[in-house]
């Protein structure tokens, strides 16, 4: 059953693991990418909508056409949010999750470990 | 053009083939629903791909197919703002919420919120504001298809109108109750892909009558009185120029806090299959949102703001008009039948998550103390298929009351947006990264954000003192903007800090270690359901 692994890992060890260097680790680098990446996009995105309310003679330039510095300016917001997506699941592949599965094997593994040798005692 | 464009006999049968497809698919999913991880959570058996697919699904609800192709014909530039706002929301989802809650909750929301607090009121808080949310979201969905009905089969009359809604929320109640997640997930992946399909058969019509030639599109949309530049639907004053910012920041910070967007992460295996999910989900509402550029100005070029607002459907029926006015008869039929797949798979996914919030939060952890045993779990999903029927009524009743009020969806769907800013994202956050959280703090922040956010609507221009607005004989509007977000949302940021750092109580750091341990390694995390 599901239910079980989640009961077996201990608050101690989670705590152990909490203040381990690894998981400092795990930590630091999940927050470097997500934080500073979060204020970017949302200051790129407010500097559109401010931009859009009251610098409206800017955006209303004709660039190219009836294409205007507004609707570029809108194109752009779909083109960071694909980039940042992309950036995203790099960071994650090649950064944090190697760090996460060995945490979790160790964490599911110990916890495994305690049930065989709770099961040993059983019989 | 005809009060009534197209056939509805053709209408209704391309809905019922819908309808009858969609039913049988649910029959063939619903065969393992016996527990409440099959019910809740489709046995979290579906991959990142499907999962994706059917987020798509329940994000492009009507709102954003006919409400914001409705504000870009109508509005111009401004209604572009939705789809920016929409899209860029996902990255708060993808970078600080969806992998991290899939490792820490099991079926609902306040799962996550509840976590390292006290269990009662905090799940009482966030179960309260689960059903909040999902009640004014689906509020815009029968509004939706109110005047979808309207346009399509002509009738106007209150009684044949109610008629309609009624068969939609009956419907919705059928897939819920058959289906549980895994159907309402099969039936949200099918509706999304007919809906990309049809929006991008449209755009390819749209662009061909103009070259390809985007910037002679815009031109004659222009002409039509489709704004090019900023300004048509804020720009009149200061206080709209507020009201523009206050909504771009309830869209951009609502998405992570929708309780029915936040449910469907559980249904995959693993957080690195909710990292899946919600990329694949990115790329095809950023692209769906593309398309509903040329499909709003489209819209403008082709049929012109002021039939589209004189119609029976008013600005909703921007997208309908489009495709009558490119392929006739069938293609309005098709494309109505897929609005109204829209709304009912929306509809569907909104219900299940209401109702998986009481009978999960409110029945079983504060009415039954949490006691689980295999009974207790049969129970209560028992007490969901119930409360899914009730609120299949509640979503009847309130979709006859605001049919006739004509509000662009896109715009209610954005005060639904608002409230789950204010009420659900903070404590959200605040619960995954900060340590010195407390049960009062979210308690604070939850119901703070939720009675500030509905309080400013209720005394906002929207319900009263203004022509469009639902009541407007009458003025009590005090608060001057349409959307609270400007001001809501920071005072629930503040009253959670403010909830914490006052309580007596010290926070629970056993409780946090677990949290953030679980959270960033997945460790002890819910499995899929074998069969």
């Amino acid at each position: 059953m599901a239910e079980l692994t989640r009961r077996e890992i201990s608050q101690q060890d989670y705590e152990r693991v909490q203040s381990s260097t690894e998981f400092g680790e795990l930590r630091k680098r999940f927050r470097a990418f997500a934080f500073p990446m979060t204020v970017v996009f949302l200051v790129w995105y407010l500097l559109y909508v401010l931009m859009s309310a009251y610098a409206t003679d800017f955006m209303s330039t004709k660039v190219l056409g009836n294409i205007n510095v507004g609707l570029i300016f809108g194109l752009l917001q779909f083109v960071s949010t694909f980039v940042i997506t992309a950036m995203y699941v790099r960071h994650s592949n090649k950064n944090t999750d190697p760090i996460a599965d060995e945490l979790r094997a160790q964490l599911e593994g110990d916890a495994a470990g305690a049930r065989l040798e709770k099961g040993a005692k059983n019989a | 053009m005809p009060e009534t464009p197209g056939e509805p006999v053709l209408n209704i049968a391309i809905f019922g083939a819908f309808v009858v497809l969609t039913l049988f698919i649910t029959f063939r999913a619903s065969r393992n629903n016996s527990t409440a991880a099959d019910y809740y959570a489709a046995g979290r058996s579906f991959t990142g791909t499907q999962n994706g697919t059917a987020i798509a699904g329940d994000y492009l609800s009507a709102a954003s197919f006919l409400g914001i192709a409705g504000a870009i014909a109508v509005n111009g530039y401004d209604g572009f703002l939705f789809s920016i706002g929409f899209l860029v929301a996902w990255l708060v989802a993808l970078l600080l919420v969806a992998e991290l809650l899939r490792n820490t909750g099991r079926f609902t929301m306040a799962d996550v919120l509840s976590f390292r607090m006290r269990q009662g009121p905090v799940r009482m808080a966030a179960a309260t504001s689960t059903l909040v949310v999902s009640i004014f979201y689906l509020l815009a969905q029968m509004a939706g298809a109110g005047g979808l009905v309207a346009l399509l089969l002509g009738v106007s009359g209150a009684v044949a109108e109610s008629a309609v809604v009624f068969v939609v929320g009956a419907l919705m109640i059928a897939y819920v109750l058959i289906g549980g997640m895994r159907g309402t997930t099969w039936v949200q992946i099918v509706k999304a892909t007919l809906l990309i399909i049809g929006a991008l058969v449209m755009t390819v019509l749209v662009l061909a009558k103009f070259n390809f030639n985007l910037s002679s599109l815009l031109g004659s949309a222009a002409e039509a009185g489709s704004e090019l530049e900023p300004g048509a639907a804020y720009g009149l004053n200061g206080t709209t120029k507020l009201d523009f910012i206050s909504l771009a920041l309830a869209l951009v910070l609502g998405t992570a806090g929708l309780p029915h967007v936040l449910m469907r992460f559980y249904t995959v295996p693993t957080s690195k299959d909710a990292r899946k999910s919600v990329v694949w989900a990115i790329w095809l509402i950023g692209g769906f949102y593309l398309l509903s550029l040329v499909l709003g100005y489209g819209a403008g070029a082709l049929v012109g703001p002021e039939t589209i607002l004189a119609s029976p459907g008013a600005v909703n029926s921007a997208a309908p008009l489009l495709a009558y006015e490119l392929g006739g008869t069938i293609l309005l039929g098709v494309i109505s039948a897929v609005a109204f797949a829209t709304i009912l798979a929306v509809v569907a996914g909104l219900t299940i998550t209401a109702s998986a919030s009481f009978a999960h939060d409110i029945y079983a952890t504060v009415l039954k103390k949490g006691a689980r045993t295999e009974t207790s779990e049969r129970d209560e999903v028992r007490v969901a298929r119930i409360t899914a029927v009730v609120i299949g009524a509640i979503a009847i009743v309130l979709g006859i009351l605001v049919l006739r009020a004509g509000i662009n969806i896109a715009f209610l769907v954005a005060l639904a947006f608002a409230i789950a800013a204010s009420a659900n994202l903070p404590t959200i956050l605040y619960t995954l990264f900060w340590k010195r959280f407390t049960t009062q703090g979210a308690v604070w922040s939850i119901y703070g954000g939720l009675i500030i956010c509905v309080g400013l609507i209720i005394f906002s221009p929207v319900v009263s003192g203004d022509p469009a607005a639902v009541f407007p004989d009458t003025d009590f509007a005090w608060f001057p903007l349409k959307n609270p977000g400007l001001v809501s949302i920071p005072a629930a940021f503040l009253l959670g800090y403010l909830g914490s750092i006052m309580s007596k109580e010290k926070p629970n750091e056993a409780k946090y270690a677990e949290l953030e341990v679980r959270s960033l390694t997945g460790a002890g995390a819910e499995a899929a359901v074998r069969h």
